[in-house]
């Protein structure tokens, strides 16, 4: 059960990036098309989870030896290590999946979302289970916002606008009545 | 002489309006977004992320020739990941409020695109002092940006201004009804859109700003125009 809410958390109550703001450059990136929002949102997932699980073993060695303040950086480092990792190997061995999520690993290692996913994992005290799902939720939840963002903003610029509006300004306008809209969730947890 | 102060000033000055790194450079967005609810804490946001950006722009560029530049942008972090440790201490230790009301954008700062974009684009290939006058101008800069929305949404969503300083301003009428929304996460995307849109309308007959990650599918890396540049040749 406990699983299940954090899940639901993440994904629609407190999402990642309509009410949190975590990887606000991504989503206003990434988001103009549909193909490469799944994409982004695909790699997004899948190092927020390994992230995770990496982290949790590290965070438990700084415990022991009382460092618990270092954790910045320890997980920085480690992030932006094995996302340069994971590239080289995928580009090696399958080369399909490195054409669909290849171009997208090297951004996502300044994207604070995923450096945020591992601090509340900690910050919560969630065990090597629950910081999985945790993950895994929050990559989900920022997938959907990417997803739902993209259809908003193809009709935006098949609008007529305002000069003064046009591009960001309209963004962003957008993205708050995307973020009023999940608000409605706010009374599921 | 009188050049090199002329550009020494420049370097200084240019952050704080004219490329402004939130409002004009569309950087860092995430903290501007999440902690402005607060005049105050803009204010203490804004200048931990100087602090951590003057720092590392000066560690940086005193180390550029020893950085090997295959593995610089890890090492760029990790300095950059240090001086974000020493505000976290320093902020616990003096501001214990304002550090749990940051909370964790205060680690998010290691990955603000501004000090990585800064780093990348200016530190490591100017000098010191420059580099230096750099960090201080826009750290500044994305201070006033931050105080400025912040003011508005603290105004507007809960009727006060700088709310826990000894400063604070209650506003009259707007204090017994403020406008909830603004103060949650939607307000602060309106806010924020509409702020870039009067910018676009003052800077009209300016020229074309430099580095925008507006159009550019790389900008989750916010590196600055000539690593978005790179990442998109390959």
């Amino acid at each position: 059960m406990g699983y299940i809410l954090i899940l639901v958390g993440t994904v629609l109550v407190n999402n990642i990036v309509l009410s949190q703001f975590m990887g606000i450059c991504a989503f206003l990136g990434v988001s103009k098309q549909m193909k490469s929002s799944v994409g982004m949102g695909a790699a997004v997932i899948f190092v927020m989870v390994c992230a995770a699980v990496i982290t949790y073993p590290i965070y438990k060695l700084l415990e022991h030896f009382e460092i618990t303040y270092l954790k910045t950086v320890a997980f920085i480092l480690v992030i932006a290590m094995f996302v340069q990792m994971v590239e080289m190997i995928i580009k090696k061995l399958m080369p399909p999946l490195y054409k669909a999520l290849g171009i997208y690993l090297p951004l996502i290692t300044t994207n604070c979302a995923v450096l945020g996913v591992t601090i509340t994992n900690v910050d919560e005290s969630y065990n090597i289970a629950q910081s999985v799902v945790n993950a895994f939720g929050t990559g989900v939840g920022f997938t959907l916002a990417l997803l739902l963002f993209s259809g908003v903003r193809s009709r935006i610029n098949d609008s007529k606008l305002p000069e003064t509006f046009k591009g960001v300004p309209a963004t962003l306008i957008a993205a708050s009545i995307v973020s009023l809209s999940f608000m409605g969730f706010s009374g599921l947890i | 002489m009188s050049d090199n102060t002329h550009g020494a000033m420049h370097e200084f000055v240019k952050g704080i309006i004219k490329e402004n790194p939130v409002l004009v450079g569309l950087l860092g967005m995430c903290p501007t977004l999440a902690i402005t609810t607060q005049a105050f804490n803009g204010i203490g946001m804004g200048l931990a992320t100087t602090f951590v950006l003057v720092c590392s722009n000066i560690v940086i560029s005193m180390l550029k020739k020893v950085i090997p530049g295959t593995v610089r942008l890890p090492c760029f972090i990790v300095i950059i990941a240090g001086f974000v440790t020493l505000i976290e201490f320093l902020m616990k230790g003096y501001l214990p409020e304002m550090y749990s009301e940051l909370g964790i954008f205060l680690s998010l700062i290691t990955v603000n695109c501004i000090i990585l974009g800064r780093a990348e684009a200016f530190a490591s290939k100017n000098t010191v002092i420059h580099s230096a006058l750099d960090g201080l101008g826009m750290g500044l800069g994305f201070t006033l940006a931050l105080f400025f929305m912040a003011s508005i949404r603290e105004i507007v969503g809960s009727g006060t201004w700088l709310a826990g300083t000894k400063f604070m301003i209650e506003i009259p009428w707007v204090h017994d009804n403020p406008t909830l929304i603004f103060i949650m996460p939607a307000g602060g995307f309106f806010v924020l859109g509409c702020l870039i849109a009067v910018i676009n309308k003052l800077a009209k007959r300016k020229p074309p700003k430099e580095i925008s990650c507006e159009n550019c599918p790389n900008a989750a890396a916010c590196s600055g125009k000539e690593s978005c540049e790179a990442a998109a040749a390959k």
